[in-house]
C-alpha cells in the first residue's frame, strides 16, 4: 500500500513538473513557455484566480526574480547591509508577482512569434518576437533578455517592450524613490510591502 | 513670443550647458512633480475621457486619423534626415509623404508601407542627439509633459525647420499650401489624442503598478528618446556585472 502511495506521490510530482519545464535551449524555451502561458490565459474555463495562480508558478520557476531585484537595487546592493538586502528581495518578490498579475488580468488573445536570437555572451541571449493582437491592434516587439549562466536552466531576466526595457524602469523607480529618502532601503521596502498589501 | 521662445534657448541652452549630460538629473524635480500632477490631472479630466471617446469610433475612422496625423509628422523628417546626412531614410520620408498624400488620399491610407517604405519619425532633439550632444538635465512642461534641456530647444527648433509649421504657424504658402496656427495646434492635438487612445491600457497599467508615476514616466521618455537616437533598441546597461 505504501508503495502505491509514494508511487503516485511521484507520478504526480514528475507529471506536475513537467507541466512546466521548458526546453534549455533558450528559444524554444521562450516559445514553448509563452504559448502555454497564452493558452492558460485564454482558457475560459478557468478563472481569474486559477490564471493567478499559474501566472505565479510559471514566473517563480522561469524568471530570475532574484536576479531582478538585486539589478533593480541598483549599486546599492553592494553597499547595503545584507539583512536589509535579504528583506527587499523577500519584500521585491511580492510586489513583482502581485504586479505581473496585474498586468496579466486583461490580457486579449494574441498570436505569438520568435524572429530572432542574438548571443550576447555566455551568460545572456536575447530572443527577439513579436506578438500580433487578434484584434487588430499594431504587432508588439518583445526582447526577451534570457539568463543562460546555467545551460540546463534558461531564467528570464527582463523584458524589453518596444525598446523599453521592463527592468530599467523599475531600477530607475526605485532609484528615484531611494534618491529622495537618503538611499534609505527599508523606506523602499515599506512601499513595497503597501504595495502588496492595497 | 518672438522674446519668450529666445529666452527659453537661452535657458535650455544653460541647462544643456550646465549639467554633464547626465539623463538621471533634474533641472528642478519639485517644480517638475508639481507640473507633472497639474498635467496628470489634465489627463484625467480632458484627455483621457477624449481618449475613451476616440476608442469607441470605428477603427477606419481611428487608423484614418492616426494615418493622416502621421503623415503630417513625416514632413518635420525631412529637414532632420538631410541634417543628420541620413540619405536612406530621406528617400523613405519623401516617397512615404509624396505615395500617402497622393495614393493615399491626403494621408488617410498608408499604401507606402504596403510597398516598403517606413520612415523613422525624427526632430531637431534627435538630430541634435546624433551630432553627441546629450540629453542635459530632464523637467517637465506643462501640458507638453517630459523633456530635457536638448529636446526642449529640439521643440522649439523644430517649428523652424517644419514645413508643416511654416505653412501654418508661420500662414507662407508653399506649394500651393496655405494654412494658419489653428490648423498646426488641432493637428498636434489630434495626434496627442490619437497616442493617449493608443496606449490607454499601458497608461492604466503603469498608473496601476507604478509606487513612483513620476519615475517611471521619466524613465520610459528617456529610454525612448535614447533608443530613436541610436535608431536601435540595444542596451546592455550593467547586466553584465550583476553576477560580479
Amino acid at each position: 500500500m505504501k508503495k502505491i502511495v509514494i508511487y503516485y506521490v511521484s507520478l504526480f510530482i514528475l507529471f506536475q513538473s513537467n507541466l512546466l519545464a521548458y526546453s534549455s535551449n533558450p528559444k524554444d524555451f521562450v516559445y514553448e513557455m509563452v504559448n502555454d502561458a497564452i493558452s492558460k490565459l485564454a482558457d475560459k474555463n478557468l478563472n481569474q484566480n486559477q490564471k493567478s495562480i499559474f501566472i505565479e508558478k510559471i514566473a517563480r520557476e522561469n524568471v530570475d526574480i532574484k536576479g531582478l531585484g538585486l539589478y533593480t537595487l541598483g549599486e546599492l546592493r553592494k553597499s547595503a547591509a545584507k539583512e536589509n538586502v535579504s528583506n527587499f528581495q523577500k519584500s521585491f518578490e511580492k510586489y513583482f508577482l502581485k504586479s505581473l498579475t496585474s498586468r496579466l488580468t486583461d490580457y486579449s488573445s494574441s498570436k505569438f512569434e520568435i524572429i530572432g536570437e542574438d548571443k550576447k555572451s555566455s551568460n545572456y541571449t536575447i530572443i527577439k518576437s513579436k506578438v500580433i493582437p487578434n484584434d487588430g491592434g499594431p504587432e508588439i516587439k518583445i526582447d526577451w533578455r534570457i539568463y543562460t549562466k546555467n545551460p540546463e536552466k534558461p531564467l528570464i531576466r527582463d523584458l524589453i517592450v518596444e525598446g523599453l526595457s521592463l527592468a530599467r524602469t523599475q531600477k530607475e523607480e526605485f532609484a528615484s524613490i531611494l534618491s529622495s529618502n537618503n538611499n534609505d532601503i527599508e523606506i523602499l521596502i515599506d512601499k513595497l510591502e503597501e504595495f502588496v498589501n492595497n | 513670443m518672438k522674446k519668450v521662445k529666445l529666452i527659453l534657448s537661452v535657458l535650455a541652452l544653460t541647462l544643456v550647458l550646465k549639467s554633464n549630460a547626465n539623463s538621471a538629473e533634474e533641472c528642478f524635480e519639485k517644480t517638475s512633480r508639481a507640473i507633472f500632477k497639474f498635467n496628470m490631472a489634465l489627463d484625467d479630466i480632458i484627455l483621457e475621457p477624449l481618449a475613451k471617446g476616440y476608442n469607441k469610433l470605428p477603427s477606419p475612422i481611428r487608423t484614418g486619423t492616426s494615418n493622416f496625423t502621421s503623415n503630417i509628422g513625416t514632413l518635420l523628417s525631412i529637414p532632420n534626415n538631410i541634417l543628420q546626412g541620413n540619405f536612406k531614410q530621406l528617400g523613405h520620408s519623401v516617397g512615404s509623404f509624396a505615395v500617402n498624400t497622393t495614393v493615399g488620399i491626403l494621408g488617410f491610407l498608408n499604401p507606402a508601407e504596403r510597398i516598403g517604405l517606413k520612415p523613422h519619425k525624427e526632430d531637431v532633439g534627435q538630430t541634435l542627439g546624433s551630432y553627441g550632444i546629450g540629453p542635459g538635465c530632464y523637467f517637465v512642461l506643462p501640458i507638453l509633459g517630459p523633456t530635457t534641456a536638448r529636446d526642449s530647444i529640439g521643440l522649439i527648433a523644430d517649428t523652424f525647420v517644419d514645413p508643416f509649421a511654416h505653412v501654418t504657424i508661420r500662414e507662407k504658402e508653399l506649394l500651393g499650401a496655405s494654412g494658419n496656427s489653428l490648423d498646426y495646434y488641432s493637428i498636434k492635438a489630434t495626434g496627442a489624442v490619437d497616442f493617449r487612445a493608443d496606449n490607454e491600457k499601458n497608461f492604466e497599467s503603469l498608473e496601476k503598478n507604478s509606487i513612483d508615476l513620476y519615475s517611471s514616466l521619466k524613465s520610459i521618455y528617456l529610454q525612448d528618446r535614447e533608443n530613436k537616437i541610436k535608431n536601435s533598441i540595444e542596451d546592455e546597461d550593467e547586466w553584465g556585472n550583476l553576477d560580479n
